[in-house]
């Protein structure tokens, strides 16, 4: 048989997309509701309700990082943990149901995909998720208020990715790895819970004792936070959003290379 | 098609397959017959090139798994012991997506699973979920997913297994008419009467090793004798009588509900066993079957 050029990676990605529309189509109705009412009642009760009283007690931009609303400050923030908690979400249960329910992944690793094209498949679809449900959040932001610029405002949508990416391909490795569901529980409790009330989506995280100022910089949802921020009050430091930047796409790029080992580990015996 | 010299796979410190010698040329029907836990699916798995090998030489189509996984994926057809069906996905889209990841066109997959259904008559059920589906039809979808890229080599690791015995025959219908049409199948089984319908030549695997290779009627004329007489006495007298008939066959096999007279003359052999005065609670004459071979080879039973 004349050997043919083996295809690349790109085209082993590609044919993997009709899998995912059809899971798309089977599960945009029940997530639809989730991923965007969701972030609607955070606006509407800690963005409005709640920030009623804090911009009334006269904390005041200085004490909000320049933010002319309570909204404003806490909306980017929103939208980052928003970006986490889909991606995380789509790295959790889908996962354990393709290893363990449905053995999705032992019968995409018999056809001549690889391990590797069936991890970048996935986290290009949970991407995919977090970009539809962050920017539908973004437009819905639009009337109140919350981007100092134009510019900000859209270059805030790839932020969200790159947030997504963060916490999609470590929660990938994880649960590659678990024998059963119930580890997600810990994903919520020490993981994402923790990051959405502490890691500066809701106050300044100079709030914080020192230690713990240090632990929330850590999390990559800070990082997402503080670069999303910057982008929608217009107050762009360079140097830091570089940093931002490179540590959520290094955390990302680890949780690549972790999925596909413990995916391997699992899979292939 | 296949070729393994000295294959060996160990999961952590226990040896399930222990050098095995397997030589598979095109269009034939390979069986490995062999009771649970003898290692045929640890040996399918590294024939899938889905399992490394931990040592030995293993060619899958002229190409090293090691080396060439996807590429002899591409040309394999595997259905696995355990269904792997997307049950969340329709029966149809379960054969279109499969067919997509070898790089088969939408058209194409389209036309050949409307096709596949037909064959394994399950058109009428295309639109449905599979978990809707019964096990029979499962496995049927299962071995139409495994057709999807027209393999070279199709192998089927206990096809029929938990299927009741109206399902298995229509599996095995279909198998043969791929059999006829040329595929070279490979398969495993703990079922003598599916090894004796399906393979052109087998073999008889136990505790990880290749106890005897040949076509299933070989297997027999060099393992067996041509027929069986089996005996059922009352319970515990088996193994006291089993002597008092030692000299009417040319093989007794004491098991715990019967005693197996290996002869060429069952008839002939039940008769002496008449004279003898010994009255049988049930008697039954039959031809040697692998089960026979099985047995005479380790001692065991293939099912138990
Ligand atoms: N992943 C594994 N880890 C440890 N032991 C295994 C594993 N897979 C199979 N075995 C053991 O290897 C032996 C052969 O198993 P298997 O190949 O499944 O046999 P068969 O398919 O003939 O029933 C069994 O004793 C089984 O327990
Ligand atoms: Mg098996």
């Amino acid at each position: 048989m004349a050997t043919t050029l083996a295809p690349g990676r790109a085209t082993m990605v590609l044919r993997q997309v009709d899998y995912w529309i059809t899971v798309y189509r089977r599960t945009w109705k029940g997530t639809a509701v989730f991923s965007f009412l969701m972030p609607l009642m955070y606006v509407g009760a800690m963005g409005l309700l709640l920030g009623e009283y804090v911009d009334r007690s006269g904390a005041g931009a200085a004490r909000l990082e320049g933010a002319a609303s309570y909204l404003a400050f806490i909306a980017p923030g929103l939208v980052a943990a928003q970006a986490m908690q889909i991606g995380a979400d789509e790295s959790m249960w889908p996962v354990m149901g393709r290893l363990k329910w449905h053995k999705t992944y032992y019968s995409m690793i018999a056809s001549p995909l690889s391990i590797g094209d069936v991890v970048t498949a996935q986290v290009l679809y949970s991407l995919f998720r977090v970009g539809l449900s962050c920017g539908v959040f973004l437009l819905v932001l639009t009337p109140f208020d919350v981007y100092e610029s134009g510019w900000g405002a859209v270059l805030v949508w790839p932020v969200s990715l790159l947030v997504g990416l963060a916490f999609v391909t470590p929660v990938l490795g994880f649960s590659a790895g678990l024998s059963s569901e119930q580890g997600f529980a810990l994903i919520y409790r020490i993981g994402v819970v923790p990051m959405f009330l502490f890691s500066g989506a809701f106050f300044p995280i100079s709030n914080l004792s020192e230690p713990l100022q240090w632990l929330a910089r850590a999390t990559p949802l800070w990082h997402g936070v503080e670069l999303s921020r910057m982008l929608t009050l217009a107050q762009l430091d360079l140097s830091m959003a570089a940093v931002h930047v490179c540590y959520l796409v290094a955390v990302g790029a680890l949780g690549w290379w972790w999925s596909v080992r413990r995916l391997t580990r699992r899979l292939v015996i | 098609m296949i070729e393994a010299r000295d294959l060996r796979k160990s999961f952590g410190g226990f040896e399930a397959v222990r050098g095995i010698d397997v030589e598979v040329p095109r269009g034939e029907a390979f069986g490995f017959l062999g009771p649970n836990g003898a290692g045929k699916t640890s040996t399918m798995r590294m024939v899938a090139a889905v399992s490394p090998p931990t040592s030995g030489r293993l060619s899958i189509l002229g190409l090293s798994p090691i080396d060439d996984g996807p590429a002899i994926r591409a040309r394999l057809g595997v259905c696995p012991q355990e269904d792997t069906l997307d049950n969340d996905l329709t029966v149809r889209d379960n054969l279109v997506v499969y067919g997509r990841y070898f790089g088969l066109p939408r058209t194409e997959v389209s036309a050949r699973a409307d096709e596949l259904l037909r064959f394994m008559q399950l058109t009428d059920r295309a639109g449905d979920k599979v978990e809707d589906l019964s096990g029979g039809m499962k496995r049927r979808l299962t071995i139409a997913r495994s057709l999807i890229n027209q393999p070279d080599l199709l192998l089927l690791d206990e096809p029929t297994t938990g299927l009741d015995p109206q399902a298995r025959h229509v599996v095995w219908d279909k198998l043969f008419r791929l059999k006829q049409q040329g595929v070279t199948l490979v398969l495993t089984t703990h079922y003598m009467d599916e090894a004796e319908q399906l393979c052109d030549r087998l073999v008889v695997m136990d505790g990880g090793r290749i106890v005897a290779e040949g076509s299933p009627l070989s297997l027999i004329r060099q393992h067996s004798t041509r027929e069986v007489a089996e005996l059922r006495f009352g319970v515990g007298e088996h193994e006291a009588l089993a002597d008092q008939v030692a000299d009417l066959a040319e093989r007794v096999e004491v098991l715990p509900d019967r005693l197996l007279l290996y002869t060429q003359d069952g008839e002939g052999t039940l008769a002496r066993v008449h004279e003898r005065g010994l009255n049988p609670v049930a008697v039954l004459v039959r031809r040697s079957t692998l089960e026979d071979v099985f047995l005479r080879l380790t001692g065991r039973t293939l099912v138990d």
